[in-house]
Protein backbone atom coordinates (compact mmCIF):
# COMPACT_ATOMS: atom_id res chain seq x y z
CA UNK A 1 0.00 0.00 0.00
CA UNK A 2 1.37 3.31 -0.91
CA UNK A 3 1.38 6.20 1.49
CA UNK A 4 -0.04 9.45 0.24
CA UNK A 5 2.55 12.09 0.96
CA UNK A 6 1.23 15.41 2.11
CA UNK A 7 2.44 18.46 0.33
CA UNK A 8 2.18 21.93 1.71
CA UNK A 9 -0.99 23.63 0.63
CA UNK A 10 0.63 26.98 0.00
CA UNK A 11 3.45 27.44 -2.46
CA UNK A 12 6.55 29.35 -1.46
CA UNK A 13 9.33 30.48 -3.70
CA UNK A 14 12.16 29.83 -1.24
CA UNK A 15 13.07 27.42 1.54
CA UNK A 16 12.81 28.79 5.09
CA UNK A 17 16.58 28.87 5.37
CA UNK A 18 16.99 30.94 2.21
CA UNK A 19 14.24 33.25 3.39
CA UNK A 20 16.02 33.75 6.71
CA UNK A 21 19.30 34.55 4.96
CA UNK A 22 17.52 36.98 2.66
CA UNK A 23 15.86 38.79 5.55
CA UNK A 24 19.13 38.98 7.46
CA UNK A 25 20.73 40.52 4.39
CA UNK A 26 18.00 43.12 4.07
CA UNK A 27 18.12 44.01 7.78
CA UNK A 28 21.91 44.37 7.55
CA UNK A 29 21.53 46.67 4.54
CA UNK A 30 18.95 48.84 6.33
CA UNK A 31 21.17 49.03 9.43
CA UNK A 32 24.16 50.01 7.30
CA UNK A 33 22.09 52.62 5.52
CA UNK A 34 20.88 54.15 8.79
CA UNK A 35 24.40 54.19 10.20
CA UNK A 36 25.77 55.89 7.06
CA UNK A 37 22.91 58.35 7.05
CA UNK A 38 23.68 59.25 10.67
CA UNK A 39 27.36 59.79 9.89
CA UNK A 40 26.64 61.81 6.76
CA UNK A 41 24.09 64.18 8.23
CA UNK A 42 26.03 64.80 11.44
CA UNK A 43 27.10 68.27 10.33
CA UNK A 44 24.14 69.10 8.13
CA UNK A 45 22.49 72.38 9.01
CA UNK A 46 18.83 71.46 8.70
CA UNK A 47 17.69 75.08 8.63
CA UNK A 48 19.31 75.38 5.18
CA UNK A 49 17.68 72.16 4.03
CA UNK A 50 14.18 73.27 5.07
CA UNK A 51 14.87 76.58 3.42
CA UNK A 52 15.67 74.90 0.10
CA UNK A 53 12.26 75.20 -1.61
CA UNK A 54 12.29 78.94 -1.04
CA UNK A 55 15.86 79.13 -2.38
CA UNK A 56 14.85 77.06 -5.40
CA UNK A 57 11.95 79.39 -6.15
CA UNK A 58 14.27 82.36 -5.72
CA UNK A 59 16.93 81.02 -8.09
CA UNK A 60 14.24 79.93 -10.54
CA UNK A 61 12.75 83.39 -10.66
CA UNK A 62 16.20 84.92 -11.16
CA UNK A 63 17.02 82.55 -14.02
CA UNK A 64 13.98 83.62 -16.01
CA UNK A 65 13.94 85.04 -18.61
CA UNK A 66 17.20 83.80 -20.19
CA UNK A 67 19.43 86.57 -21.51
CA UNK A 68 19.57 85.52 -25.14
CA UNK A 69 21.72 88.49 -26.17
CA UNK A 70 24.56 86.69 -24.38
CA UNK A 71 24.51 83.92 -26.97
CA UNK A 72 26.95 85.44 -29.55
CA UNK A 73 29.57 85.79 -26.83
CA UNK A 74 29.38 82.04 -26.24
CA UNK A 75 30.30 80.95 -29.75
CA UNK A 76 34.08 81.12 -29.29
CA UNK A 77 34.02 79.17 -26.00
CA UNK A 78 31.74 76.62 -27.68
CA UNK A 79 34.26 76.20 -30.51
CA UNK A 80 36.97 75.76 -27.85
CA UNK A 81 34.87 73.12 -26.12
CA UNK A 82 34.40 71.19 -29.36
CA UNK A 83 38.14 71.37 -29.99
CA UNK A 84 38.99 70.16 -26.49
CA UNK A 85 36.71 67.16 -26.95
CA UNK A 86 37.83 66.31 -30.50
CA UNK A 87 41.58 66.86 -30.14
CA UNK A 88 41.50 65.20 -26.71
CA UNK A 89 39.74 62.18 -28.19
CA UNK A 90 42.25 61.93 -31.04
CA UNK A 91 45.22 62.17 -28.67
CA UNK A 92 43.64 59.73 -26.23
CA UNK A 93 42.89 57.18 -28.95
CA UNK A 94 46.44 57.41 -30.30
CA UNK A 95 47.81 56.66 -26.83
CA UNK A 96 45.21 54.01 -26.09
CA UNK A 97 45.94 51.81 -29.12
CA UNK A 98 49.41 50.59 -28.03
CA UNK A 99 48.15 50.18 -24.46
CA UNK A 100 45.28 48.03 -25.73
CA UNK A 101 47.62 45.82 -27.75
CA UNK A 102 49.86 45.40 -24.71
CA UNK A 103 46.87 44.55 -22.52
CA UNK A 104 45.20 42.01 -24.81
CA UNK A 105 46.13 38.45 -23.90
CA UNK A 106 46.64 37.35 -27.51
CA UNK A 107 48.83 40.23 -28.67
CA UNK A 108 50.85 41.21 -25.61
CA UNK A 109 54.59 40.64 -26.00
CA UNK A 110 55.00 39.66 -22.36
CA UNK A 111 52.05 38.55 -20.28
CA UNK A 112 54.02 38.69 -17.08
CA UNK A 113 55.49 42.20 -17.14
CA UNK A 114 53.90 44.43 -19.79
CA UNK A 115 50.32 43.26 -19.42
CA UNK A 116 49.96 44.23 -15.72
CA UNK A 117 51.53 47.61 -16.49
CA UNK A 118 49.07 48.21 -19.31
CA UNK A 119 46.16 47.10 -17.13
CA UNK A 120 47.28 49.46 -14.37
CA UNK A 121 47.41 52.36 -16.83
CA UNK A 122 43.87 51.53 -17.91
CA UNK A 123 42.54 51.30 -14.34
CA UNK A 124 44.32 54.45 -13.17
CA UNK A 125 43.05 56.44 -16.13
CA UNK A 126 39.51 55.14 -15.68
CA UNK A 127 39.22 55.71 -11.95
CA UNK A 128 40.17 59.39 -12.06
CA UNK A 129 37.49 61.63 -13.50
CA UNK A 130 38.46 64.08 -16.23
CA UNK A 131 37.59 66.98 -13.94
CA UNK A 132 40.24 65.81 -11.48
CA UNK A 133 42.74 65.35 -14.29
CA UNK A 134 41.93 68.90 -15.36
CA UNK A 135 42.37 70.18 -11.80
CA UNK A 136 45.85 68.67 -11.69
CA UNK A 137 46.83 69.80 -15.17
CA UNK A 138 45.65 73.36 -14.62
CA UNK A 139 47.94 73.46 -11.60
CA UNK A 140 50.81 72.00 -13.64
CA UNK A 141 50.63 73.49 -17.14
CA UNK A 142 48.47 76.49 -16.40
CA UNK A 143 44.85 77.29 -17.24
CA UNK A 144 43.75 77.09 -20.86
CA UNK A 145 42.62 74.77 -23.60
CA UNK A 146 45.79 72.67 -23.52
CA UNK A 147 45.08 71.48 -19.97
CA UNK A 148 41.58 70.50 -21.06
CA UNK A 149 42.83 68.58 -24.10
CA UNK A 150 45.40 66.67 -22.06
CA UNK A 151 42.84 65.94 -19.33
CA UNK A 152 40.36 64.54 -21.85
CA UNK A 153 43.12 62.55 -23.55
CA UNK A 154 44.36 61.00 -20.30
CA UNK A 155 40.86 60.07 -19.26
CA UNK A 156 40.06 58.56 -22.67
CA UNK A 157 43.03 56.16 -22.59
CA UNK A 158 41.40 53.94 -19.97
CA UNK A 159 37.98 53.82 -21.60
CA UNK A 160 39.17 53.26 -25.17
CA UNK A 161 41.97 50.96 -24.03
CA UNK A 162 39.65 48.70 -22.04
CA UNK A 163 37.01 48.33 -24.74
CA UNK A 164 39.61 47.94 -27.48
CA UNK A 165 41.61 45.25 -25.71
CA UNK A 166 38.41 43.32 -25.09
CA UNK A 167 37.67 43.58 -28.81
CA UNK A 168 41.18 42.34 -29.63
CA UNK A 169 40.76 39.37 -27.31
CA UNK A 170 37.49 38.49 -29.02
CA UNK A 171 38.95 38.36 -32.53
CA UNK A 172 38.46 35.20 -34.53
CA UNK A 173 41.60 33.05 -34.08
CA UNK A 174 40.99 31.20 -37.36
CA UNK A 175 41.55 34.26 -39.52
CA UNK A 176 44.77 35.04 -37.69
CA UNK A 177 45.91 31.46 -38.14
CA UNK A 178 45.16 31.65 -41.85
CA UNK A 179 47.38 34.70 -42.20
CA UNK A 180 50.09 33.03 -40.12
CA UNK A 181 49.93 29.97 -42.39
CA UNK A 182 50.94 32.13 -45.37
CA UNK A 183 54.23 32.82 -43.62
CA UNK A 184 53.38 36.36 -42.65
CA UNK A 185 55.57 38.25 -40.20
CA UNK A 186 54.23 39.43 -36.85
CA UNK A 187 53.47 42.91 -38.16
CA UNK A 188 51.74 41.47 -41.21
CA UNK A 189 49.59 39.27 -38.96
CA UNK A 190 48.71 42.38 -36.99
CA UNK A 191 47.96 44.36 -40.12
CA UNK A 192 45.98 41.76 -42.07
CA UNK A 193 44.70 39.41 -39.37
CA UNK A 194 43.78 41.54 -36.38
CA UNK A 195 43.31 45.13 -37.57
CA UNK A 196 40.52 44.42 -40.08
CA UNK A 197 38.61 42.51 -37.41
CA UNK A 198 38.73 45.28 -34.81
CA UNK A 199 38.27 48.22 -37.19
CA UNK A 200 34.48 48.59 -36.77
CA UNK A 201 34.79 48.25 -32.99
CA UNK A 202 37.61 50.80 -33.01
CA UNK A 203 35.60 53.45 -34.85
CA UNK A 204 32.51 52.72 -32.78
CA UNK A 205 34.44 53.11 -29.51
CA UNK A 206 36.17 56.28 -30.68
CA UNK A 207 32.95 57.97 -31.71
CA UNK A 208 31.26 56.86 -28.50
CA UNK A 209 34.10 58.31 -26.45
CA UNK A 210 33.98 61.53 -28.48
CA UNK A 211 30.32 61.87 -27.55
CA UNK A 212 31.15 61.37 -23.85
CA UNK A 213 34.05 63.80 -24.15
CA UNK A 214 31.83 66.55 -25.55
CA UNK A 215 29.67 66.12 -22.48
CA UNK A 216 32.66 66.23 -20.14
CA UNK A 217 34.49 69.07 -21.86
CA UNK A 218 31.54 71.42 -21.32
CA UNK A 219 32.27 71.47 -17.59
CA UNK A 220 36.07 71.40 -17.59
CA UNK A 221 36.07 75.18 -17.53
CA UNK A 222 34.82 75.08 -13.94
CA UNK A 223 38.38 74.36 -12.85
CA UNK A 224 39.93 76.67 -15.45
CA UNK A 225 40.60 74.31 -18.34
CA UNK A 226 38.94 76.39 -21.05
CA UNK A 227 35.74 76.09 -23.00
CA UNK A 228 32.19 77.01 -22.20
CA UNK A 229 32.56 75.94 -18.57
CA UNK A 230 34.74 79.01 -18.05
CA UNK A 231 31.81 81.23 -18.96
CA UNK A 232 29.56 79.19 -16.68
CA UNK A 233 31.95 79.67 -13.78
CA UNK A 234 32.26 83.40 -14.50
CA UNK A 235 28.48 83.82 -14.66
CA UNK A 236 27.97 81.85 -11.46
CA UNK A 237 30.58 83.91 -9.66
CA UNK A 238 28.80 87.17 -10.41
CA UNK A 239 25.38 85.53 -9.83
CA UNK A 240 24.29 86.35 -13.38
CA UNK A 241 21.54 83.73 -13.39
CA UNK A 242 19.94 84.73 -16.74
CA UNK A 243 23.31 84.03 -18.40
CA UNK A 244 23.56 80.71 -16.57
CA UNK A 245 20.25 79.68 -18.13
CA UNK A 246 21.53 80.48 -21.62
CA UNK A 247 24.75 78.53 -21.03
CA UNK A 248 22.90 75.52 -19.68
CA UNK A 249 20.53 75.51 -22.64
CA UNK A 250 23.50 75.69 -25.02
CA UNK A 251 25.27 72.83 -23.22
CA UNK A 252 22.09 70.77 -23.34
CA UNK A 253 21.72 71.45 -27.08
CA UNK A 254 25.35 70.54 -27.79
CA UNK A 255 25.06 67.31 -25.83
CA UNK A 256 21.87 66.30 -27.62
CA UNK A 257 23.38 67.02 -31.05
CA UNK A 258 26.59 65.14 -30.31
CA UNK A 259 24.61 62.18 -29.00
CA UNK A 260 22.54 62.15 -32.18
CA UNK A 261 25.65 62.33 -34.37
CA UNK A 262 27.37 59.53 -32.50
CA UNK A 263 24.31 57.29 -32.59
CA UNK A 264 24.00 57.91 -36.34
CA UNK A 265 27.66 57.18 -37.05
CA UNK A 266 27.74 54.06 -34.87
CA UNK A 267 24.65 52.68 -36.56
CA UNK A 268 26.27 53.29 -39.94
CA UNK A 269 29.48 51.49 -38.93
CA UNK A 270 28.25 48.49 -36.99
CA UNK B 1 47.88 27.79 -73.43
CA UNK B 2 48.56 31.11 -71.84
CA UNK B 3 48.82 31.50 -68.09
CA UNK B 4 46.67 34.16 -66.61
CA UNK B 5 48.50 37.14 -65.20
CA UNK B 6 47.91 37.56 -61.48
CA UNK B 7 49.01 40.74 -59.76
CA UNK B 8 52.00 40.19 -57.52
CA UNK B 9 51.03 42.83 -55.01
CA UNK B 10 47.74 43.25 -53.20
CA UNK B 11 46.25 46.20 -51.45
CA UNK B 12 43.64 45.74 -48.82
CA UNK B 13 40.38 47.25 -50.03
CA UNK B 14 38.98 50.06 -47.89
CA UNK B 15 36.53 48.80 -45.29
CA UNK B 16 34.27 51.59 -44.18
CA UNK B 17 34.08 54.35 -46.79
CA UNK B 18 34.16 52.52 -50.08
CA UNK B 19 33.74 55.43 -52.51
CA UNK B 20 37.11 56.97 -53.43
CA UNK B 21 35.73 60.50 -53.84
CA UNK B 22 34.08 60.43 -50.45
CA UNK B 23 37.29 59.17 -48.92
CA UNK B 24 39.34 62.03 -50.31
CA UNK B 25 36.72 64.60 -49.30
CA UNK B 26 36.61 63.16 -45.80
CA UNK B 27 40.37 63.23 -45.45
CA UNK B 28 40.57 66.82 -46.69
CA UNK B 29 37.80 67.83 -44.32
CA UNK B 30 39.56 66.25 -41.37
CA UNK B 31 42.83 67.94 -42.36
CA UNK B 32 41.13 71.34 -42.64
CA UNK B 33 39.50 70.91 -39.27
CA UNK B 34 42.76 69.88 -37.61
CA UNK B 35 44.55 72.95 -38.99
CA UNK B 36 41.77 75.23 -37.77
CA UNK B 37 41.48 73.55 -34.38
CA UNK B 38 45.18 73.36 -33.67
CA UNK B 39 45.47 77.01 -34.70
CA UNK B 40 42.99 78.00 -32.01
CA UNK B 41 44.97 76.31 -29.25
CA UNK B 42 47.07 78.96 -27.59
CA UNK B 43 49.91 77.58 -25.56
CA UNK B 44 52.00 79.71 -23.25
CA UNK B 45 55.22 77.71 -23.48
CA UNK B 46 56.88 79.75 -20.78
CA UNK B 47 54.10 78.84 -18.38
CA UNK B 48 54.35 75.22 -19.45
CA UNK B 49 58.09 75.06 -18.80
CA UNK B 50 57.57 76.60 -15.36
CA UNK B 51 54.79 74.11 -14.79
CA UNK B 52 56.87 71.11 -15.79
CA UNK B 53 58.98 71.59 -12.68
CA UNK B 54 55.76 71.57 -10.70
CA UNK B 55 54.66 68.48 -12.58
CA UNK B 56 57.86 66.80 -11.54
CA UNK B 57 57.11 67.64 -7.92
CA UNK B 58 53.65 66.20 -8.37
CA UNK B 59 55.04 62.95 -9.73
CA UNK B 60 57.46 62.85 -6.80
CA UNK B 61 54.49 63.40 -4.49
CA UNK B 62 52.67 60.56 -6.22
CA UNK B 63 55.63 58.25 -5.70
CA UNK B 64 56.10 59.32 -2.10
CA UNK B 65 52.55 59.97 -0.94
CA UNK B 66 52.06 61.66 2.40
CA UNK B 67 49.15 60.01 4.17
CA UNK B 68 49.87 61.26 7.68
CA UNK B 69 50.09 65.05 7.84
CA UNK B 70 46.56 65.66 6.48
CA UNK B 71 45.09 62.39 7.66
CA UNK B 72 42.35 64.15 9.64
CA UNK B 73 41.03 65.93 6.54
CA UNK B 74 41.49 62.90 4.31
CA UNK B 75 39.62 60.54 6.63
CA UNK B 76 36.79 63.04 7.07
CA UNK B 77 36.51 63.41 3.29
CA UNK B 78 36.58 59.65 2.82
CA UNK B 79 33.86 59.04 5.39
CA UNK B 80 31.70 61.68 3.71
CA UNK B 81 32.32 60.17 0.28
CA UNK B 82 31.62 56.60 1.34
CA UNK B 83 28.47 57.38 3.34
CA UNK B 84 27.23 59.63 0.54
CA UNK B 85 27.84 56.84 -1.97
CA UNK B 86 25.92 54.20 -0.04
CA UNK B 87 22.94 56.30 1.02
CA UNK B 88 22.51 57.86 -2.40
CA UNK B 89 22.67 54.50 -4.15
CA UNK B 90 20.08 52.98 -1.81
CA UNK B 91 17.71 55.93 -2.12
CA UNK B 92 18.32 56.19 -5.87
CA UNK B 93 17.52 52.51 -6.41
CA UNK B 94 14.37 52.74 -4.26
CA UNK B 95 13.08 55.66 -6.31
CA UNK B 96 14.19 54.33 -9.68
CA UNK B 97 12.36 51.00 -9.34
CA UNK B 98 8.82 52.48 -9.54
CA UNK B 99 9.96 54.95 -12.21
CA UNK B 100 11.58 52.13 -14.16
CA UNK B 101 8.38 50.07 -14.00
CA UNK B 102 6.41 53.12 -15.09
CA UNK B 103 8.74 53.68 -18.03
CA UNK B 104 8.33 50.15 -19.37
CA UNK B 105 5.97 50.16 -22.30
CA UNK B 106 4.64 46.66 -21.62
CA UNK B 107 3.58 47.38 -18.03
CA UNK B 108 2.48 50.99 -17.88
CA UNK B 109 -0.29 52.97 -19.59
CA UNK B 110 0.83 55.43 -22.23
CA UNK B 111 0.51 58.63 -20.17
CA UNK B 112 2.57 57.16 -17.30
CA UNK B 113 5.14 55.92 -19.81
CA UNK B 114 5.71 59.42 -21.17
CA UNK B 115 5.85 61.00 -17.69
CA UNK B 116 8.45 58.51 -16.45
CA UNK B 117 10.51 58.64 -19.65
CA UNK B 118 10.72 62.42 -19.40
CA UNK B 119 11.86 62.22 -15.77
CA UNK B 120 14.61 59.87 -16.96
CA UNK B 121 15.56 62.15 -19.85
CA UNK B 122 15.90 65.18 -17.56
CA UNK B 123 18.02 63.26 -15.07
CA UNK B 124 20.31 61.91 -17.78
CA UNK B 125 20.74 65.10 -19.75
CA UNK B 126 22.38 67.13 -16.98
CA UNK B 127 25.79 66.24 -15.66
CA UNK B 128 26.24 65.51 -11.98
CA UNK B 129 28.43 68.52 -11.50
CA UNK B 130 25.87 70.98 -12.84
CA UNK B 131 23.15 69.47 -10.67
CA UNK B 132 25.56 69.69 -7.75
CA UNK B 133 26.09 73.43 -8.34
CA UNK B 134 22.36 74.04 -8.09
CA UNK B 135 21.77 71.75 -5.15
CA UNK B 136 24.65 73.33 -3.24
CA UNK B 137 23.11 76.73 -3.90
CA UNK B 138 19.79 75.45 -2.55
CA UNK B 139 20.77 73.15 0.31
CA UNK B 140 24.04 74.70 1.44
CA UNK B 141 27.54 73.24 1.38
CA UNK B 142 28.22 69.73 2.57
CA UNK B 143 27.53 66.07 1.84
CA UNK B 144 23.74 66.43 1.98
CA UNK B 145 23.76 68.29 -1.35
CA UNK B 146 26.12 65.62 -2.71
CA UNK B 147 23.77 62.89 -1.54
CA UNK B 148 20.86 64.52 -3.37
CA UNK B 149 22.95 64.97 -6.53
CA UNK B 150 24.04 61.36 -6.67
CA UNK B 151 20.53 60.09 -5.90
CA UNK B 152 19.13 62.17 -8.73
CA UNK B 153 21.78 60.93 -11.16
CA UNK B 154 21.21 57.32 -10.05
CA UNK B 155 17.52 57.60 -10.92
CA UNK B 156 18.20 58.47 -14.56
CA UNK B 157 20.77 55.72 -14.99
CA UNK B 158 19.01 52.86 -13.22
CA UNK B 159 15.43 53.62 -14.21
CA UNK B 160 16.37 53.72 -17.90
CA UNK B 161 18.29 50.45 -17.86
CA UNK B 162 15.63 48.78 -15.71
CA UNK B 163 12.85 49.94 -18.03
CA UNK B 164 14.74 48.69 -21.10
CA UNK B 165 15.27 45.39 -19.33
CA UNK B 166 11.61 45.03 -18.40
CA UNK B 167 10.64 45.73 -22.00
CA UNK B 168 12.83 42.83 -23.12
CA UNK B 169 11.49 40.17 -20.73
CA UNK B 170 10.26 36.83 -21.97
CA UNK B 171 6.58 37.50 -22.73
CA UNK B 172 5.67 33.81 -22.45
CA UNK B 173 6.28 33.81 -18.71
CA UNK B 174 4.20 36.94 -18.23
CA UNK B 175 1.48 35.36 -20.36
CA UNK B 176 1.51 32.22 -18.18
CA UNK B 177 1.12 34.23 -14.98
CA UNK B 178 -1.62 36.33 -16.59
CA UNK B 179 -3.46 33.16 -17.60
CA UNK B 180 -3.78 32.17 -13.92
CA UNK B 181 -5.86 35.30 -13.39
CA UNK B 182 -3.14 37.18 -11.55
CA UNK B 183 -3.58 40.83 -10.68
CA UNK B 184 -1.17 43.49 -11.93
CA UNK B 185 0.83 43.35 -8.69
CA UNK B 186 1.10 39.57 -8.88
CA UNK B 187 2.18 39.87 -12.49
CA UNK B 188 4.99 42.23 -11.54
CA UNK B 189 5.99 40.12 -8.56
CA UNK B 190 5.95 36.65 -10.14
CA UNK B 191 6.59 37.25 -13.83
CA UNK B 192 8.72 40.39 -14.12
CA UNK B 193 10.66 40.56 -10.87
CA UNK B 194 12.40 37.16 -11.10
CA UNK B 195 13.52 37.93 -14.65
CA UNK B 196 15.00 41.36 -13.99
CA UNK B 197 16.25 40.94 -10.42
CA UNK B 198 19.76 39.60 -11.18
CA UNK B 199 20.38 42.43 -13.60
CA UNK B 200 18.93 45.01 -11.23
CA UNK B 201 21.29 43.88 -8.48
CA UNK B 202 24.21 43.94 -10.89
CA UNK B 203 23.35 47.42 -12.10
CA UNK B 204 22.93 48.69 -8.53
CA UNK B 205 26.40 47.46 -7.64
CA UNK B 206 27.79 49.05 -10.79
CA UNK B 207 26.09 52.31 -9.91
CA UNK B 208 27.58 52.12 -6.39
CA UNK B 209 30.96 52.06 -8.08
CA UNK B 210 30.10 55.03 -10.33
CA UNK B 211 28.67 57.00 -7.42
CA UNK B 212 31.90 56.67 -5.50
CA UNK B 213 33.85 57.98 -8.48
CA UNK B 214 31.44 60.87 -8.89
CA UNK B 215 31.53 61.64 -5.18
CA UNK B 216 35.22 62.38 -5.65
CA UNK B 217 34.32 65.02 -8.24
CA UNK B 218 31.32 66.91 -6.92
CA UNK B 219 33.32 68.01 -3.89
CA UNK B 220 35.05 70.49 -6.22
CA UNK B 221 31.87 72.60 -6.31
CA UNK B 222 31.27 72.26 -2.57
CA UNK B 223 29.13 69.14 -2.26
CA UNK B 224 31.35 67.45 0.32
CA UNK B 225 33.40 64.31 0.08
CA UNK B 226 36.97 63.50 -0.82
CA UNK B 227 36.90 65.84 -3.84
CA UNK B 228 36.81 68.86 -1.55
CA UNK B 229 39.86 67.59 0.31
CA UNK B 230 41.66 66.94 -2.98
CA UNK B 231 40.81 70.40 -4.26
CA UNK B 232 42.18 71.99 -1.10
CA UNK B 233 45.36 69.92 -1.27
CA UNK B 234 46.03 70.98 -4.87
CA UNK B 235 45.23 74.62 -4.10
CA UNK B 236 47.79 74.53 -1.30
CA UNK B 237 50.37 72.93 -3.63
CA UNK B 238 50.57 69.97 -1.24
CA UNK B 239 51.21 67.44 -3.98
CA UNK B 240 52.25 64.66 -1.63
CA UNK B 241 48.85 64.80 0.11
CA UNK B 242 47.10 65.06 -3.27
CA UNK B 243 49.04 62.00 -4.45
CA UNK B 244 47.93 60.12 -1.34
CA UNK B 245 44.29 61.04 -1.97
CA UNK B 246 44.48 59.98 -5.61
CA UNK B 247 46.05 56.67 -4.64
CA UNK B 248 43.26 56.09 -2.11
CA UNK B 249 40.64 56.85 -4.77
CA UNK B 250 42.29 54.48 -7.27
CA UNK B 251 42.55 51.80 -4.58
CA UNK B 252 38.92 52.06 -3.54
CA UNK B 253 37.71 52.08 -7.15
CA UNK B 254 39.74 48.94 -7.88
CA UNK B 255 38.37 47.21 -4.77
CA UNK B 256 34.83 48.27 -5.70
CA UNK B 257 35.26 47.04 -9.26
CA UNK B 258 36.63 43.63 -8.29
CA UNK B 259 34.20 43.32 -5.38
CA UNK B 260 31.17 44.14 -7.49
CA UNK B 261 32.16 41.80 -10.32
CA UNK B 262 32.76 39.02 -7.74
CA UNK B 263 29.41 39.70 -6.06
CA UNK B 264 27.61 39.73 -9.41
CA UNK B 265 29.11 36.37 -10.31
CA UNK B 266 28.13 35.02 -6.88
CA UNK B 267 24.54 36.24 -7.21
CA UNK B 268 23.87 34.91 -10.70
Amino acid sequence: MTEISHYSQTWAHRTPRARLALWTGWVALVALFLWCWQLMTENTIWAFVWDAPRQAADIGSRMMPPRLSYLPELMVPLWDTLNIATLGTIAGVIMAVPVAFLAARNTTPSARFLRPVALFIIVASRSINSLIWALLLVAIIGPGILAGIVAIALRSIGFVGKLLYEAIEETDAKQIEAIEATGASATQVLNYGIVPQIMPAFWGISVFRWDINIRESTILGLVGAGGIGLKLQASLNVLAWPQVTVILLLILGTVVVSEWVSAKVRRAII
Amino acid sequence: MSTQEYPTTWRRPPQIVTDRRWRIALQLGILAYLVLALGSVEVDWQRVSVGLERGQRFIMGFLQPDFTSRWGDISRGLVESLTMTLTSTVVGVLISVPIGIGAARNLAPAWLYYVCRSIIAVSRALQEIIIAIFLVAMFGFGPFAGFLTLSFATIGFLAKLLADDIEEIDEAQAEAIRATGASWWQLVNYAVQPQVMPRLIGLSLYRLDINFRESAVIGIVGAGGIGATLNTAIDRYEYDSAGAILLIIIGIVMIAEYGSSYLRKFLQ
